[in-house]
């Protein structure tokens, strides 16, 4: 019986072999060489039904336990929250879903409008005027941010937070090594956790193209002082570039509203899932400015005419930017992206709109702040380790003797939750601390729940 | 509305069906007639210009009188503006010159020529490099880079750039010793630059380095180039505008266009050298020459550079010749060619070099 | 057949964007209600103003629905873009990707409430490292230039860690554009080398390309054209003997699977399109995946954290103890979701499966190549005296000469037919090139109706060139000004209310 996904059977490759004047299909290999022809069969599964499939996988997967069904705080870079159903049954139309990045733009149109939309969405969320339709990830945003700073600014280094997320960290390093850029980290306020702003002005110079911050920084807090920092990177003709949670800036005051020149984040709390890490969704803005929209990496939707100028329409535009050495300086490779995760943003973004953007980042905040504040009044813990605002993510230490984070969310996992992250090995200093977060998913009784077993779990008294 | 001009050299090409070499001086042209030589030139330009006509582009066409353009237009049936007075059958390079002067002072965006190598030379000597130019292949000599392979492709570049426009490519203008070139010697000298469309998607160019732009290209080049460079080396740098912007890009503004210049530790040593200069600037010194394909044919070493003689590729050493070039150059001229004089010298080139074409980006060319 | 893509138009434009169809106060979203507490956070840090469009939720539907209905898919038509891959996608991996076990599981939870997806990551790096050849795979890069620059990245750890100097890295004329890109973003010099007359690698210009300071060729095989490198034993060669590395773009999988395998060919590091061969549905233009795999001697160089199995505790785990690692390329381990589907069309089709979709794709491209030979105004430039793999390059030369009509203007005709236009004018070393990849999937009426259309075009281009000149016309909408829409980008609402008019 011949393979569903295989249209033409054994007779009908027969006949097509007999019109083209083919004896075998075998004939049509004689092009590999007999020395690397594989003579025995790959050591592969056989195949399975898609009933098969469906079971053994299941059954693969039935041995993960997802976050849905225990109470989970655990937040890092990627936070579930509720996608309405709409939205994905609206990315999951095959034509949508199947189809490739829309070269064609006359029967593409509605790619390219979503993604226009996308764009537009993000503009006004992050307070800048150009927005690609979409990177790989944040952290690769962060990437491509450096490069492109480096070649507009002809300079050649880096001023990072020192508290940045070292995984964004270690991929930014890998992208500067290409044009051999120096990636320098600068210290943070012990109390707040914030920039240290002296160590900025000290490290300012000529050689400086971008300093970059995140805000809500990786360890939750947020930057108060950004205003200054934009002012001091701007004197030094540095760049200034935020790297944000979009659902934040439903709340907080757009990065663009604060000097920032470059927004890059993380895109994936916008209507797509966690799904174990990927796929994510780069997001990267920057200003109206033709020195940074002709260096912008990735790909732009843009607005026009037929050529008759009767009818609007979208198409990709600046495509001499893309996968193009331009000049001595390297742009992005980027071909494949993000986009149907971009799409499910703007689904999910046009969903709540400014008021329903608000009401959920209000939630997610007021829920840590609820949080920080029971875990606080716990004897042996403290909530947040920096006196500075949060937004939904914020530290827990725990101060008892002898009680590592580890074992503290060990003894939270046995009540079927899962902890924050602990982020000991990434930050020493901090001692046992986790990074939890909170998000409209989690309703009172369940940061109640959370704040009895870490009582118990630190033998405090309630 | 752009507009074109259209200069028709009527006697370029007809030396070569009587086995003439050229047509320059009205004496070789008499003796052309002489022998039976018909016009050649009229009939590609109108080849040319049919292929324009059926494309339907809008613009303005200005030419001279009678066999000097106006005739051909007609002929394809293009209402032309004709300016200017001549002589007909009695045309002589002094109205070349006078044709192309008036373009340019009525601010035409492109001439389109029907020559050869002689009728280009004569019309750099007015307009310099002020208005694009393209050639119309219709002469025997056609060493320059301005000429399209044959006349249907000269239309179709033309008609592209007066409707959607088109980048523009510096071409070298070459002209042939006449003297040498009827006693069998062949030796040829640059004459200038011109600036000449091409097509994009024939250039290899946006996929390895290119910026779409030559200039720009030139720069990544001279960049990299740049920073290949070593204190205390001397750089023997050819012709071009190429080799140019790597002498800008030292901080030497005043290097030569046509002539072979010397720069050691970002200085200029001597200027548009000979053979005996060079010699001597590079005796008991580690050198360097870096050269640029000239022409139409893409010649590496020896026409157009011949100061870089046989002796002075020996002294400096084969493995020290830095061959640049733009991808638009590449495009116009995919193999590259040698010719010292030295037959020996010249096998040791043969085969696959590797040329700069764009800051750290090389390609293998084929020197046939 | 008769085609006509649905279209929502009025006034001067198709469906309004949804900024136009917003309406204060409408909204298609609700919450539960919120905990009792404040939001502690300084007013100075709030933000005053938003604009983002308010509809309800049938009004979103109908939006996007509207918008899908002016796109097209795999699952609308032919779609034979070159290099792309375009095969149907299987709506049981879809299904599997959206289930609870695989969406709603956080990278960072514990590893013993993962072991199902470590389980299965492990897992698709077996089959794929024994699918091309190699010691060892990773899961990371999210796409194929995602995975080049990781192979770039090894590379120089490599060469680094040998204490020499290798920063040259070869790449073919025909060679998609990432590459070239993925290498100056790793900091290589590039050497491009030409093709011969056959279509294939010049070996001669890449003898003498390669030299002390190589350190890798990228290599695309079956290449652009379509044709397999037949020496790609001497090519390995020339580029070993100096020490450097050999890379493959795994783009064209889908013309070799079971036939042979890079590894054997003596690639060093290759990478895998999964939204090619293995069917992950392209999305739009993403999310993809492009997982890397090495020989072993560059295993102690791949990114952390690998999936690695511990078999006395009969348990998967993350490493991250790896002090050679190049680090990371990506947040977390890879596009976890787009994994889950490649995995289930590996089981899908299975060992046989494979070898199958192979052949069949190999049949469908010689297919074409054969029948649109015999059709006046389309060549083949290149080779013809063997067969092509899975895909072939035209070149509408002769309709270009004969007729002034281009590859684009041929490629845009077709869509008037249903049919996706092929991928034009690539690979740039054959003029108006239309590259030809029907893949597996595709029934052998299609192909004739493929065929058919394209004599069609051939014809009308001599009789009626205008038809061509003016298509698409079956489609939502005509040519657009993409010159004018480069000249003055309009990228965003913001830019939209202020210079469109």
């Amino acid at each position: 019986m011949g393979h569903p996904y295989i249209p033409n059977t054994r007779e009908i490759r027969e006949q097509m072999l007999a019109e083209i004047g083919v004896a075998s299909i075998d004939d049509l290999f004689s092009d590999i060489p007999e020395k690397i022809r594989l003579k025995k069969k790959l050591k592969l599964p056989a195949q399975m039904s898609e009933l098969e499939v469906k079971q053994d996988v299941q059954k693969m997967l039935a041995r993960n336990k997802p976050f849905t069904q225990m109470l989970s705080f655990l937040g890092g870079g990627l936070w579930p929250h509720h996608i309405p159903a709409h939205v994905r049954s609206l990315v999951q139309r095959s034509e949508f879903l199947t189809s490739y990045t829309p070269y064609q733009a006359e029967t593409s149109q509605g790619m390219l409008q979503a993604l226009f939309e996308y764009q537009s969405m993000i503009c006004e969320l992050t307070g800048m005027d150009v927005s690609n339709a979409s990177m790989y990830d944040w952290a690769t945003a962060i990437g491509e941010a450096a490069l492109m700073c480096a070649r507009v600014t002809r300079r050649k280094k880096i001023l990072v937070p020192e508290l940045m997320s070292p995984e964004r960290f270690s991929v930014l390093q890998n992208y500067a090594l290409g044009p051999n850029l120096e990636v320098v980290k600068l210290g943070y306020d012990w109390a707040s956790g914030q920039l240290d702003l002296s160590q900025l002005r000290a490290k300012l110079g000529q050689d400086v193209a971008c300093v970059y911050i995140e805000n809500p920084s990786y360890l939750g807090f947020l930057e108060t002082r950004v205003e200054e920092m934009a002012a001091a990177a701007h004197k030094a003709g540095a760049i200034f570039v935020v790297g944000v949670n979009p659902i934040s800036l439903g709340l907080l005051k757009a990065p663009g509203d604060y000097g920032a020149d470059i927004v890059v984040g993380e895109g994936q709390p916008l209507g797509n899932p966690v799904s174990f890490g990927g796929p994510t969704l780069g997001i990267f803005a920057c200003r109206d400015d033709t020195k940074l929209i002709r260096q912008i990496p990735g790909r732009l939707v843009g607005a026009t005419t037929t050529l008759d100028e009767k009818t609007r329409g979208f198409t990709m535009v600046l495509q001499t930017r893309e996968q193009h050495i331009r000049r001595e300086r390297a742009t992005s490779n980027i071909c494949s992206n993000e986009a149907l995760c971009a799409v499910a943003a703007a689904i999910y973004l046009a969903s709540l709109g400014p008021r329903g953007l608000r009401e959920l980042a209000e939630t997610c905040a007021a829920n840590a702040n609820y949080a920080m504040k029971k875990l606080d009044a716990i004897d042996g813990l403290e909530a947040p380790i920096f006196a500075s605002p949060h937004f939904n993510e914020f530290t827990l230490r725990c101060t008892q003797p002898k009680l590592a984070i580890k074992k503290f969310n060990a003894k939270l996992l046995k009540q079927d939750i899962q902890g924050g992250r602990p982020i000991k090995d990434e930050f020493p200093e901090f001692g046992e601390t986790a990074l939890l977060y909170t998000t409209e998913l989690h309703r009172r009784e369940d940061i109640d729940r959370l704040a009895d077993a870490a009582a118990e779990a630190v033998g405090a008294r309630k | 509305m752009k507009k074109l001009g259209l200069i028709v050299n009527p006697i370029a090409g007809m030396g070569g069906r009587v086995g003439l070499k050229g047509t320059n001086g009205t004496d070789v042209v008499a003796r052309a007639l002489e022998l039976g030589a018909k016009p050649v030139s009229p009939a590609r330009a109108v080849k040319a210009l049919r292929v324009l006509k059926k494309s339907g582009a809008k613009f303005e066409l200005i030419t001279y009188p009678a066999e000097m353009g106006e005739s051909e237009a007609t002929e394809v049936g293009f209402k032309a503006r004709v300016i200017g007075d001549i002589t007909p059958k009695r045309t002589t390079a002094d109205d070349t010159k006078r044709a192309a002067k008036e373009m340019l002072e009525l601010g035409v965006d492109l001439i389109l020529v029907a020559g050869g190598d002689g009728t280009i030379c004569d019309l750099i000597e007015v307009i310099g490099a002020r208005v694009p130019v393209l050639g119309i292949p219709a002469g025997v000599k056609m060493h320059s880079a301005v000429f399209a392979n044959a006349p249907k492709a000269t239309g179709e570049v033309v008609a592209r750039f007066l409707s959607e426009g088109l980048p523009l490519r510096e071409a070298e203008v070459m002209d042939i010793d006449e003297e040498a070139y009827r006693q069998n010697r062949l030796s040829a000298k640059l004459k200038g630059f011109v600036k000449v469309p091409y097509e994009p998607t024939m250039v290899q160019a946006t996929k390895e380095g290119s910026t779409g732009y030559e200039l720009a290209d030139q720069k990544a080049i001279a960049r990299w180039v740049f920073e290949l460079m070593e204190k205390g080396r001397t750089y023997i740098l050819g012709p071009g505008t190429t080799t140019r912007a790597v002498a800008e890009e030292l901080g030497v503004y005043d290097s030569t266009l046509l002539g072979v210049d010397i720069i050691r530790d970002y200085k200029m040593i001597a200027k548009d050298v000979g053979e005996e200069q060079i010699l001597r600037a590079i005796e008991g010194k580690p050198a360097t020459i870096i050269v640029s394909p000239i022409g139409g044919q893409g010649f590496v070493l020896g026409r157009g550079n011949q100061q870089i003689s046989p002796k002075v590729v020996e002294k400096v050493g084969k493995e020290n010749i830095l061959v640049i070039a733009t991808p638009q150059k590449l495009s116009s001229t995919p193999t590259l060619k040698v010719d010292t004089g030295d037959a020996k010298l010249d096998e040791l080139f043969r085969g696959y070099i590797k040329v700069i074409t764009g800051y750290r980006q090389s390609r293998m060319v084929k020197i046939v | 057949m008769n085609y006509r893509q649905a279209r929502w138009a009025d006034d001067g434009r198709l469906e309004p964007l949804v900024f136009e169809l917003s309406k204060a106060k409408r909204t298609g979203y609700t919450l539960p209600p919120k905990v009792p507490s404040e939001v502690n956070i300084p007013n100075k840090l709030i933000r005053t103003e938003l604009e983002l469009p308010e509809l309800s939720e049938p009004e979103v539907v109908r939006h996007y629905t509207r918008l899908s209905q002016m796109n097209y898919g795999i699952d609308s038509g032919f779609y034979p873009l070159g290099s792309c891959t375009m095969k149907y996608n299987p709506k049981i991996c879809e299904d599997l990707a959206a289930l609870e076990t695989a969406s709603c599981i956080h990278p960072y939870q514990d590893e013993d409430t993962v072991q199902g997806a470590l389980e299965l990551m492990y897992k698709l790096e077996q089959h794929l490292t024994e699918i091309a050849g190699v010691a060892r795979v990773c899961l990371h890069p999210s796409a194929g230039a995602h995975g080049e620059f990781l192979g770039m990245l090894l590379t120089r750890a490599y060469h680094k860690s040998r204490g020499k100097e290798h920063n040259e890295v070869i790449v073919p004329d025909s060679a998609h554009g990432t590459n070239f890109a993925s290498a100056a973003m790793a900091g290589f010099n590039v050497v491009v080398v030409p093709s011969n007359s056959r279509g294939r690698v010049d070996l001669e210009a890449l003898r003498k390309a390669v030299s002390k300071r190589t350190a890798a060729l990228m290599l695309t095989n079956p290449n652009t054209l379509g044709l397999f490198e037949d020496e790609i034993l001497k090519i390995a060669e020339a580029v070993h003997k100096v020490g450097g590395l050999l890379y493959y773009d795994g783009a064209n999988l889908n013309g070799i699977l079971g036939k042979t395998r890079p590894g054997d060919m003596g690639f060093d590091i290759v990478h895998f399109n999964l939204h090619k061969t293995f069917s992950t549905p392209h999305g739009g233009g993403g999310p993809g995946a492009g997982p890397i795999g090495v020989t072993r001697k560059l295993e102690k160089f791949l990114p952390v954290p690998t999936v690695e199995y511990d078999r006395k505790r009969r348990r998967y785990y993350l490493d991250y103890r790896r002090p050679q690692s190049v680090g990371k390329i990506k947040s977390f381990y890879g596009n976890f979701g787009v994994l889950v589907k490649a995995y289930a069309y590996i089981l899908l089709m299975g060992e046989s499966g494979l070898q199958e979709v192979t052949e069949a794709a190999v049949l469908n491209s010689n297919y074409i190549m054969r029948k649109l030979q015999d059709v006046d105004g389309f060549e083949i430039k290149f080779d013809t005296s063997g067969p092509c793999k899975h895909e072939v390059v035209f070149s509408a030369e002769p309709l270009k000469r004969g007729a002034g009509v281009t590859a684009k203007d041929v490629a845009k005709r077709l869509l008037d037919y249903g049919i996706h236009a092929p991928t034009y004018y690539f690979p740039p070393i054959v003029p108006e090139a239309l590259m030809i990849e029907p893949t597996e999937t595709e029934t052998k009426e299609e192909l004739d109706r493929f065929i058919a259309a394209m004599k069609e075009i051939a014809d009308e281009a001599k009789s009626h060139p205008e038809k061509l000149l003016s298509a698409p016309t079956a489609t939502a909408i005509g040519r657009l000004d993409e010159a004018k829409a480069s000249r003055e980008p309009i990228l965003s609402w913001k830019m939209y209310r202020k210079l469109a008019k």
